[in-house]
Parts: structure tokens; C-alpha cells; sequence
């Protein structure tokens, strides 16, 4: 099977594509915001319009350590990102680890919250409309923290095993992008759900 | 037909000897797990096709309902199964795939590039899409659950709550529909973003952004409109299934939530979709009428403008779906507004496809007819377009034929005509051979007419007052002749569908062999083997001007001494 060969040797041109992976994860990036834009908006349409109780104000608290660590574990998958650019790995596996360690507290802090807010103060999903609108959306924003905690627990065991290298930066990037996303979301929902809700 | 023979040398021998030949069984396995864009494209194209004929049967049984007054060939329970069957899957499991499944195809080809961007995710795309297909279709056998009541969705396409709801919907009927459009939309977003990667970074060296065929930018286009459009519809999904199985309160207006909300959520989705949708038939004929004419796209810039505009335009206009449920004034005037508005970039592009049939040397093909049907049948959809978004107008015709009427025009004059167009083009590069353009010709004939008897006569029976969703209607309403029309062109529609698809298979065999470049076109895809080989390009090519294949055929006057 063949083909024409269409080229013009006289008229060549420098030619640069951005790269196809972060392509592909802006765009990804792109749609979840729209998923979230309607969590968000359902949130805010039914603040205050629950029939009963408990009100967010009776039960919820500013979630500040949790906040802290997960915002700051952009700053250690930024470093960690840097570091696997220059090819510095043991550098990079710690940063790492120190991401995954951040991520983890803010996930037992939301894990707590819930437990205290289904067995202490008795709200559940169907309890009523701040039930429903919290535990969809703050649920669908931890939903993407494991998501992520999966992407970055296994990069950090084959960093472990030694199996990553500076070839390997570029991918990292993208796993790095959608983190970034994950903590920006969270901007959001802890303005939404713990500051203007509240 | 070509004038300027190429000079393709093939070189490999494409025959096979018979002892390497792999069984029915092989073949079918390769293709399973097939990551060839090329398969892919085929497949999703296949794919709708016979959702395109299961729904046409759908809409013929609807017609066969209410062609007389009091008939009872469908009860009204199953009446309501089919239409809302017939809309979800023309919408998402016909109209959605084949656009995908020309993009899977074409797009490649078109920016030189060996395979989209993430071929696997591209298999996994449609298996999604193709899963979500037959989770909906089920449902006829497993909707009915522990209960015994229902089977296939029958809660209309749009699924207003709180009809959704346990209380109204029990069994697991809307449950397949909301799960398999979760699916089939994971299945979208997947081929979206792959699209979008494939557009941007795939590209042939000298294929700057203003190089890239029309198909490609309105592909593009399409694709970043479907990443915020599908999304939207996947949450209002998900929100519905908490409300079902966890007791959620999200539509549930007894405690305190709202149906409104998903009104507007489904809208959110449900306009840019219709978009979605017809930037895609946009985009096969700003292929087709500049080859078909031979001349060059009137226009390009202000094609690329209109469609980026019509993007953008088409997230603001959802609730002239809703001037009936009571909005205020500023809303109603606001969407009333808005919506004109898309009429802006969409007559420049009317205005350009005119431009670049003027003076042209018109070749009637089957594909062209078909794109020239579109033409005057868009139009018309457009004008209809605009009397709808007059919110007073609005409240008299809400939810009549009218409206019917009006989004069939679109849908089906629009949309269908040019996949038909899209297929008769590129039928002979993915087979290698023409499609026949005597049963072409019989097929649109037919077709046009039969569109012409039903969806004409449709605007007089909404003018008439005749609602949507009806399934029987008293003999006293002088709906009964006009009824009676719209059935016959139904019918006449069905037998050109069937024409058209003995068309596809007989050609596979007996169709006159087409060669590389059947059409004399421009396009890259044009340039490699009729069907290309998987790797597409044996060398990658380098383009120059939007039309590299007239600057191959033309050496002495080029397209890049025009171009900026």
C-alpha cells in the first residue's frame, strides 16, 4: 500500500505542537469544571431551603487543618514535580510521599466530619435538602481526591522500586495538573459549603 | 472523474495469498480489539446505523398509531415507551456516534496524522458509547425489576421530574435510561477530549491552525462544546439516581427541592447539544460543497469565526425551552434575545455556502444533492428557529407540532442529510469503492419527499393546535387528513432508509472500484490508499495551504501564494 509523499522540501517549517497528554488533561479538566459548576449551583440554589433540620449552621465546622494540608499539597507536588524534572528521584519520592501524607489527613478530616455529622447530629444524605446538596458535592470533590491518592500512591511505589526517571517528567506533569485542579476545586466548594453557607 | 490522474505507485502487493487468509472468527477478534482510528470510525458508524434503523422503526410504529383518529395498534403505555425511546436514541445512541464516528475517521486523515491521540482511550471511548447503547435497549426486557410494572423508559427524552421520581417511575425503567447515559456519556467525554488532543498536537508539520480543513476546526469546535455540554447532563444524572436510590431530595418538591432545577440542568445539556449535533453536518458540508462546486470554501476566516461564535453563543439560549414555566419578563426577553442572536453567525455561514456555489462548475452527486437539500432545509429550520424564540409566539406553540416540526427540520434536514452526505463521500476512501448513484439518486429522491410530506404538514398540525405526545386524539379535530399525510411520508422515508442501506452492503461488493481520489478533492485523506493502510501516511506529510492536494495536482498555482 502506498501513499503520495506530500511535501515541498524548498518550503520547510519549524514546527512545535503542545504536548498531547496535558492537552488531553486540560480538556478532561475542562469538563469535570462543568460538573462541578452544576453540583455547585444546585448547592447554592438550595441553601437555606431545607424543610428541616439540622442547618449547616447547627452542625458544620470550618474544616481549617484539612483546608491547610491539601492546599499546601500543591506546594509539595510542585516541588516534587521540579525535583523529577532535574532527575534528583530521592527528592522526588519524598515529596511525594509528603503529597500522599497531606492528601490522606484532609481525607481522614472528612471522614471524621462525616462520622460525626451521620451519628451526632443524625444527617444523612436523605435527612434533608443541605444533606443531600453537601455529601453529593462535597463527596463527588473527595471522590477526586482518591481518584488522585490512587494516581500518586502508585507513581510513588514504582518510584520506590526505582522504575522513575526524569523520561518519566512529563506524565508526572499531567498527574501533577489534575492535583492542582482537585485543590482549586476545593477553593470553591470550601467557599460554597463552609464560608458562604454557613 | 478525477482530471488529474496521481501519481500513486503501489508498491507493496495488497493481496493476501490464501493460506494467510484469517477465519470469520480471527477477523471478528481483530476487530474487537481493534485501536485503529479507521475501525473505530466504522464501527461507531455501524454502530448507529442500526440504532438509526431501530429508532426509524420506533417513529414509523408512532406514525402507524396516529395516521387515524382512535387507533389502537399501541397502547398508551407502550406509546410513550417508543417515544422516548425513538428521541434518546436518535439523539445519543444515532445522531452523537455517527458525528463521532466521521471525526474517528476523517480527522486523522485530514491533519496527516498516523492515529488519534489516545487510541486506546478511543477503543474504550466507544465500547462505553456501544455499552451504553444496549444497557438503554435492556431495558425492554430488565426494566420491569421485582415490580411488574413497565418496561422501556416512557418518561419523554427530556424526563422532566418529578415524573422521574420512585413515587411516579417505579422499576428500574428510568434507572437504564439515567445509567446508560451516565455510560454512553464517560463514552462521549472520552472521544471528545481525544478529538480535542488529536486537533491540537497531532498535527502534520505546516498544518497551522488556519491551514486545518473546515471538517477538522468544526470537529474541534464540537468537541470542546461537548466537554461542557455532556457534562452537565452527567451530573443532572447522577443527582437523579441519588434521588432514587438514596433518598436524595434534589427534584423531590415535597421536601423543599425543585423540578425546576432540572429543567434548566437538562437544557443547560440539551441546547448546545443541538450543536453539538449540527456542527458536525456543518462541517461535512463545508467539505463536500467546495469539491462538488470546484472552488475553494468562501470565506474560510469567517466560517472559523461564525462556528467559534455559534460555540459560545449556544451556551446562553437553553431556556427558550422553558418561556412556559413562568419566567420573568427579563429571562423570557433575555433568551428571547440570545437565541436571535445565534441566528447571526449562522446566516454567514448560509451566506458563505451560497457564495462558494455561485459561479461554480456544479457537479450533482448523490453527496452534493444531499448537501444542497441540507442547504434550503436549514434554512427553513433556521426561520423556524427564530419564530420559536419570540417567547409570545413561543406560548401559543409550545409543545405542538409546531415544535416537533420545527426540530425535525434541524435534526433530520439538517443532520440526517448530511451524514447521508458524509457517507456517499466517504464511502469509496473507507472501502475502497463508489457507492451506486442510481439507488444514490432513488434514495434521495425519495427521502426528500417523504421529509417534505411529513415534516411540512407537521407545522399546519401544530398550527392547529395538535400537541406533542399524544398517542390518539378525537376524529372531530380536522387533525385527520393531515395526520394522515404525515404518515405517508413516513413510510415513503422508511423505504429510502431501506434503499440506502442495501445501497451500503451491495456496493461493498459490486461497486464500481473508486481509486484514491474519486472526487478530484484537496483534503489530505485523499492522498493515501482507498481504504488506507493502518499506518495511514507512509511518509508524513508537510502542507503548505489549506488545499495541499490542489498545490500537489497544481504545481504551477499553488494555494499558498493567495494565502496569508
Amino acid at each position: 500500500m502506498s501513499s503520495i509523499p506530500v511535501s515541498h522540501p524548498e518550503r520547510t517549517v519549524e514546527w512545535h505542537l503542545p504536548n498531547k497528554r496535558r492537552v488531553g488533561m486540560t480538556a478532561l479538566i475542562v469538563g469535570e469544571s462543568a460538573i462541578f459548576t452544576i453540583f455547585v449551583v444546585a448547592y447554592v440554589f438550595y441553601m437555606g431551603k431545607s424543610l428541616s433540620g439540622p442547618t449547616p449552621a447547627q452542625v458544620l465546622e470550618v474544616p481549617i487543618l484539612a483546608t491547610i494540608c491539601l492546599l499546601s499539597s500543591s506546594i509539595t507536588i510542585w516541588r516534587a514535580e521540579k525535583a523529577i524534572e532535574d532527575d534528583r528521584i530521592g527528592s522526588f519520592t519524598v515529596w511525594l510521599g509528603a503529597t500522599i501524607a497531606l492528601a490522606a489527613v484532609f481525607l481522614m478530616g472528612t471522614a471524621f466530619e462525616w462520622k460525626k455529622l451521620i451519628y451526632q447530629d443524625g444527617l444523612t444524605i436523605s435527612t434533608n435538602l443541605f444533606g443531600t446538596t453537601f455529601y453529593s458535592l462535597v463527596g463527588l470533590h473527595a471522590t477526586h481526591v482518591v481518584v488522585g491518592m490512587f494516581l500518586l500512591t502508585s507513581t510513588f511505589v514504582l518510584s520506590l522500586f526505582g522504575w522513575v526517571d526524569s523520561r518519566q517528567s512529563e506524565r508526572f506533569g499531567v498527574v501533577a495538573l489534575y492535583w492542582h485542579f482537585v485543590d482549586a476545586v476545593w477553593i470553591v466548594v470550601f467557599t460554597v459549603v463552609y464560608l458562604i453557607g454557613r | 472523474m478525477s482530471d488529474y490522474p496521481l501519481p500513486v505507485s503501489h508498491v507493496i502487493d495488497q493481496s493476501t495469498p490464501a493460506s494467510e487468509r484469517s477465519t470469520l472468527l480471527e477477523k471478528l477478534h481483530e476487530w474487537v480489539v481493534t485501536v485503529d482510528h479507521k475501525r473505530l470510525g466504522i464501527l461507531y458508524i455501524l454502530y448507529s446505523t442500526f440504532f438509526l434503523l431501530v429508532a426509524g422503526a420506533e417513529a414509523l410504529m408512532i406514525r402507524v398509531q396516529l395516521a387515524y383518529p382512535h387507533n389502537h395498534v399501541l397502547s398508551a403505555q407502550v406509546y410513550n415507551r417508543f417515544f422516548t425511546m425513538h428521541g434518546t436514541t436518535m439523539v445519543f445512541l444515532v445522531g452523537m456516534p455517527f458525528l463521532f464516528g466521521f471525526a474517528n475517521y476523517i480527522v486523522p486523515l485530514q491533519i496527516g496524522a498516523r492515529d488519534m491521540a489516545f487510541p486506546r482511550v478511543n477503543a474504550f471511548s466507544f465500547w462505553l458509547t456501544a455499552f451504553g447503547g444496549f444497557l438503554l435497549y435492556y431495558s425492554f426486557l430488565g426494566g420491569a425489576g421485582l415490580y411488574g410494572v413497565g418496561n422501556a423508559p416512557d418518561v419523554g427524552w427530556f424526563a422532566y421530574a418529578p415524573l422521574t421520581l420512585r413515587a411516579f417511575s417505579p422499576g428500574h425503567a428510568t434507572d437504564y435510561w439515567a445509567l446508560a447515559l451516565i455510560v454512553s456519556g464517560f463514552g462521549t467525554l472520552g472521544t471528545a477530549i481525544n478529538i480535542i488532543a488529536t486537533v491540537i498536537s497531532m498535527r502534520c508539520k505546516g498544518m497551522t491552525l488556519m491551514r486545518m480543513p473546515l471538517f477538522t476546526w468544526l470537529l474541534l469546535i464540537v468537541s470542546m462544546l461537548t466537554l461542557v455540554t455532556i457534562t452537565p447532563l452527567t451530573a443532572a444524572q447522577f443527582m437523579l439516581l441519588i434521588d432514587r436510590y438514596l433518598g436524595g431530595h434534589f427534584f423531590d418538591t415535597q421536601a423543599g427541592g425543585s423540578s425546576l432545577i432540572w429543567i434548566h440542568f437538562f437544557w443547560i445539556f440539551g441546547h448546545p447539544e443541538v450543536y453539538v449535533l449540527v456542527l458536525p453536518a456543518f462541517a461535512i458540508a463545508n467539505e463536500i460543497i467546495p469539491v462538488f462546486c470546484r472552488k475553494a470554501i468562501f470565506g474560510y476566516p469567517a466560517m472559523v469565526a461564525a462556528s467559534v461564535c455559534i460555540m459560545f453563543v449556544s451556551l446562553s439560549v437553553w431556556a427558550h425551552h422553558m418561556f412556559t414555566v413562568g419566567m420573568t419578563s427579563v429571562s423570557n426577553a433575555f433568551f428571547t434575545l440570545s437565541t436571535m442572536l445565534v441566528g447571526v453567525p449562522t446566516g454567514i455561514k448560509i451566506f458563505n455556502w451560497i457564495a462558494t456555489l455561485w459561479g461554480g462548475r456544479i457537479r450533482f452527486t448523490t453527496a452534493m444533492l444531499f448537501c444542497i437539500g441540507f442547504l434550503f432545509q436549514f434554512l427553513i429550520a433556521g426561520l423556524t428557529g427564530i419564530m420559536l424564540s419570540v417567547s409570545p409566539w413561543d406560548w401559543q406553540l409550545h409543545n405542538s407540532y409546531f415544535v416537533i416540526a420545527h426540530f425535525h427540520y434541524v435534526l433530520v434536514g439538517a443532520v440526517v442529510f448530511c451524514i447521508f452526505a458524509g457517507i456517499y463521500y466517504w464511502y469509496p476512501k473507507a472501502t475502497g469503492r463508489l457507492m451506486n448513484e442510481t439507488l444514490g439518486k432513488w434514495h434521495f429522491w425519495l427521502f426528500t419527499i417523504g421529509f417534505h410530506i411529513t415534516f411540512d404538514t407537521m407545522h399546519f398540525l401544530g398550527l392547529l393546535g395538535m400537541p406533542r405526545s399524544i398517542y390518539t386524539y378525537q376524529p372531530d379535530r380536522g387533525w385527520n387528513f393531515l395526520n394522515l399525510v404525515v404518515s405517508v411520508g413516513g413510510l415513503i422515508q422508511g423505504i429510502a432508509v431501506l434503499i440506502f442501506a442495501y445501497n451500503v452492503i451491495a456496493s461493498y461488493w459490486r461497486g464500481e472500484v473508486a481509486g484514491d481520489d474519486p472526487w478530484d478533492a484537496w483534503t489530505l485523506e485523499w492522498t493515501t490508499s482507498s481504504p488506507p493502510p493502518v499506518y495511514n501516511f507512509e511518509e508524513e506529510p508537510e502542507v503548505h495551504s489549506r488545499r495541499p492536494l490542489w498545490d500537489l495536482k497544481h504545481p504551477d498555482d499553488p494555494d499558498w501564494e493567495y494565502e496569508s
